[in-house]
């Protein structure tokens, strides 16, 4: 149960490993309500390791369960596994995603395929189950990582860009959908995160680290956003960036 | 009745064939902070609440009143929810011994209405009439006469309770008393509460006698309630929270008695015990959030504080002014914006004094703004497990919810609360950590034993219940 607050007894993290979702994570646990954590990933050694990361004297129990984005038949009883409990999942991050080599994807259709598959199609795949069982259970949260680059396609990304964007569109729609059912969506934006993801890759304009994006996070949950950019000037640059025409956004070094 | 309360619209059938009937609601409580969806259908019938208990769904089901809670004591998120309200009226009434039994589903407004005609009043009243008697008893709610009178359940003879296991109990401080204080302030967890019997105040009109004051800091305001509660049986105070260094806690009390006949003028002599009050304004249905800032409730403090008289002394004013000014606004609750607010009240016993200061002094340094923060005096306490009132001071504050530093603030008041030997007050309560709250309340446990024993499958549950790990 979320408190008047929204702090989250319950939290599973999709993409247990990911640096924007644990960093998120942490900042929610910060609360002090929470006593049940499910990371959910493909390494079960980075989860392991994640998970002692998280306990600590008064932390949350934590469970590590295998899940993968590609394998969509088997996330309905990925759902019924981690919804099988007495208590109700009161939060869920969608951090997972894919970001490849721009360039490999236009030459390799089985990257191209991946690209989208982990990103937009595995993500909807799961959230569909889990937001049944919320629905359900009249209660709820779920927090799904978009992208900046979901807004306006560029050159250097527009595979991964294309597969946010769909994700992106999803989550909104469902998100009205929600109104009146207990369970909310909070979609998130970031721009260019120093993570893991984008290590070696040349920083944005406007770079940011999870921290600040797990803040921005934090503080649209408290004040019922619908949609959060990290950093927030973000929403202004691309509410500018979207609306010139293409020969010029063409041709900048984005 | 004249004019009914606003309540919201259900389904109001008798339950007939398979599962739980109703339809889905987004239900929240006054706060408007974590609204959840539930099945909400009204029962009509004694049987109807039977059935509809024996059919509860497996997230089980609640009784809801007219949702003053502040917090999500009446939401039961994926369950069912019964809407008490279609059951209301006086059954039976022994006005020679000052006695009525009422419908849980009443209101305090309808009781009075039907009551003061008739030169009765309710033993205890809040700062809204728009409570039904159902949720008194389970809040074991207050007024400005708990120095003098206790809580509503002090006044309450005995009541019929449906139980999750499925039994009707009749209880009583005499018969099952355990049953009985376990209800008493226990949140509606022990039972759907069918109707109660509620002892009366006599009165001879419908207003009020009220002397009131300013006080120029806390000590001064403190010094005041303890010196001259005893003379008078309402005393509530209200204090300017953003007033900070000298003038910290600077506020206006406010005293006064039932007015005797004698001190009517000539126009309110020909109808004394006239009692029609009506809403006066309706809050729109949104107000953005942010409305309520430091700034907005700066000035309206300043204006409050400096419109009270320094001094006045038995000044007529109706009951519905001197108890339930707020009920003139309808909705009031809205004017804090979708994203709701929460109110805080503790208690700490006597002696604690620099706590209240000490609370009082971290919210104005954090600048919070609190439209209404009331401070009053307890007297003793009652049996009740979970009741809240002990004999101390009790402070309220309502704050705006939205910024992410609240919750820690929160937390850090709960800590100097319970180092007094304090506790927080459930009615109000939406984010209390359930450990604390096992300190605060150390007679919970007792509590749980008399509720597993009346609904061992926890049946009745509410996302209070949910939220506290209960």
């Amino acid at each position: 149960m979320h408190d008047a607050l929204g702090a989250p007894q319950s939290i599973l993290l999709l993409g247990g490993t990911s640096d924007l979702g644990l960093a998120t994570l942490r900042r929610v646990l910060a609360a002090g309500r929470t006593r049940q954590v499910t990371l959910a990933g493909r390494d079960p050694a980075a989860l392991e390791a994640a998970a002692t990361d998280l306990a600590g004297p008064d932390g949350p129990e934590v469970t590590c369960r295998r899940f993968d984005a590609l394998d969509v038949a088997g996330h309905e009883a990925f759902v019924a596994e981690v919804t099988a409990g007495p208590g109700d999942l009161d939060l869920v991050i969608l951090a997972f995603g894919h970001l490849p080599d721009q360039t490999r994807t236009e030459e390799d259709p089985g990257e191209a395929v991946r690209t989208i598959g982990v990103n937009f199609t595995g993500a909807v795949s799961v959230l569909v189950p889990l937001l049944r069982a919320m629905r359900a259970q009249g209660q709820g949260t779920v927090v799904v990582f978009s992208s900046v680059a979901a807004e306006r396609p560029r050159r250097a990304n527009f595979t991964y860009g294309a597969a946010k964007a769909g994700l992106d569109a999803w989550c909104q729609g469902m998100a009205d959908r929600l109104v009146g059912t207990g369970v909310r969506l909070l979609v998130v934006r970031p721009g260019f995160v120093h993570t893991k993801m984008t290590a070696g890759m040349r920083p944005a304009p406007l770079a940011t680290d999870p921290d600040a994006v797990a803040e921005a996070v934090v503080r649209g949950l408290a004040r019922g956003a619908t949609t959060v950019w990290a950093p927030p000037a973000l929403r202004y640059v691309m509410s500018g960036l979207r609306h010139l025409p293409r020969p010029v956004y063409r041709r900048l070094p984005l | 009745m004249s004019s009914e309360p606003p309540r919201p619209e259900r389904p109001c059938a008798s339950p007939t064939g398979e599962g739980f009937p109703g339809d889905d609601r987004l239900l929240c409580g006054w706060g408007r902070t974590s609204p959840s969806r539930a099945r909400l259908v009204a029962p009509l019938t004694d049987d109807d609440v039977a059935r509809l208990v024996a059919a509860a769904p497996a997230r089980g089901v609640v009784a809801r009143g007219l949702g003053r809670s502040y917090g999500d004591a009446a939401q039961n998120a994926g369950g069912g929810v019964l809407d008490m309200t279609s059951r209301r009226g006086v059954l039976e009434a022994d006005l020679a011994r000052g006695e009525v039994r009422v419908a849980a589903g009443t209101s305090l407004d309808e009781l009075m209405r039907w009551l003061l005609p008739r030169g009765w009043f309710v033993p205890v009243t809040p700062g809204t009439r728009m409570v039904t008697v159902g949720g008194a008893i389970a809040a074991d709610i207050h007024g400005k006469n708990h120095h003098r009178d206790g809580s509503f359940g002090d006044h309450v003879a005995g009541l019929r309770l449906r139980t999750g296991a499925g039994e009707e109990l009749t209880c009583s401080p005499a018969e099952l008393p355990d049953v009985f204080w376990a209800t008493v302030g226990g949140m509606g967890l022990t039972g759907v509460i069918l109707d109660a019997t509620i002892r009366l105040l006599p009165v001879e009109t419908a207003w009020m006698l009220v002397d009131a004051e300013r006080a120029r800091d806390l000590d001064d305001l403190m010094s005041r309630m303890e010196a001259r509660d005893a003379e008078y049986r309402y005393s509530v105070a209200w204090i300017d929270c953003l007033a900070r260094g000298g003038s910290l806690g600077r506020g206006v009390l406010t005293r006064g008695d039932h007015a005797p006949l004698d001190a009517l003028g000539p126009a309110q002599r020909d109808r004394p015990l006239h009692f029609d009050p009506r809403p006066v304004v309706t809050t729109p249905q949104a107000v953005p959030s942010g409305l309520v800032n430091r700034w907005s409730v700066r000035v309206f403090n300043e204006l409050w504080y400096r419109k009270a008289p320094r001094e006045r002394r038995g000044h007529l004013e109706s009951i519905a002014y001197f108890f339930h000014p707020l009920d003139g606004v309808v909705g009031w609750n809205r004017l804090y914006g979708r994203r709701g607010f929460v109110q805080y009240q503790f208690v700490v016993p006597p002696g604690a004094e620099d706590s209240v200061r000490h609370a009082l002094a971290l919210l104005s340094g954090a600048g919070l703004a609190s439209f209404l923060a009331v401070l009053k005096r307890f007297g003793r306490r009652n049996p009740g497990h979970l009741s809240f009132p002990i004999p101390g001071w009790t402070l309220a504050l309502d704050l705006p919810t939205g910024s992410v530093e609240l919750g820690a603030l929160l937390d850090r008041l709960d800590e100097i609360v319970l180092a007094a030997g304090g506790r927080v007050y459930l009615a109000k309560d939406a984010r209390v950590h359930p450990a604390r709250l096992a300190r605060m309340y150390p007679r919970l446990a007792e509590w749980a034993e008399v509720r597993a024993k009346l609904d061992p499958a926890g049946v009745i549950t509410s996302d209070l219940a949910r939220r506290l790990g209960w």
